[in-house]
């Protein structure tokens, strides 16, 4: 299963899809990246004139490329052939945040599979921005089905 | 290892995942993760894992699916530590 056919089966659509592209998938692991656009839903309230990438979708990015793609691509041979969509909860996150991410910026999800065993997969994701500077970063954890 | 150590190891291991605090209080072999303890699937799949660490035990799929009681869970747990 390629980049462009794990993004398809994302179960997201815009406003709310955070995954531009996948740079490199594997078992062990995946990195993507998202450029939140200066026109995202989020901006005009968080906060009032002073745009800034609210830490809950920052989480959001992280989980979908770091969690969810790579779930899909675990469960590649089960999900390509009942040509479903997958069936995703997440469970658990602990996350530190150390930079704010403006309108406009690049981010880059780099996340490490620590288990995937009996449906729950739990990995360590980092988000860095442009200048390689760490963003936020912690550990999450879904049921994927 | 008795059954009664293995239900105590049991306890302290389901104790940080448990929503329901009667039903932990009033824990036995009847009683249910999911029924009783109100413990969710993620976390249930926590559990197991702690098991194998604390038993030096390796749980495969099916025996996952009927480990739903701490009756269950402790017969799965004997098996596999005699086998």
């Amino acid at each position: 299963m390629n980049q462009t056919e794990i993004i398809n089966k994302l179960p997201y659509s815009t406003p709310f899809l955070f995954v531009d592209e996948l740079t490199d998938i594997s078992e062990n692991g995946v990195s993507g990246n998202y450029t939140f656009k200066v026109t995202e839903y989020f901006y005009k309230g968080h906060f009032k004139e002073n745009p800034i990438t609210p830490g809950v979708i920052l989480t959001e990015t992280m989980a979908q490329i770091g969690l969810v793609c790579l779930g899909i691509f675990l469960l590649k041979d089960i999900i390509s052939s009942e040509k479903t969509t997958p069936q995703i909860a997440l469970t658990s996150n602990n996350i530190d945040f150390f930079l704010p991410v403006l309108p406009g910026e690049k981010v880059t999800v780099i996340s490490e599979k620590e288990f995937f065993r009996f449906n729950k997969l739990k990995c360590t994701v980092k988000m860095i921005n442009s200048k390689n500077e760490l963003v936020c970063r912690g550990t999450i954890s879904g049921m994927i089905r | 290892m008795t059954k009664q150590e293995i239900i105590q190891k049991l306890t302290s291991i389901v104790k940080p995942y448990i929503q329901n605090e009667e039903g932990f209080k009033n824990i036995s072999e009847n009683t249910d993760f999911i029924n009783d303890l109100e413990i969710n699937s993620a976390n249930l799949v926590d559990i197991i894992l702690d098991v194998e660490d604390e038993f030096k035990i390796h749980i495969d799929n099916d025996s996952m699916e009927k480990m739903m009681s701490v009756k269950e869970t402790v017969a799965i747990i004997q098996a596999k530590m005699n086998a």
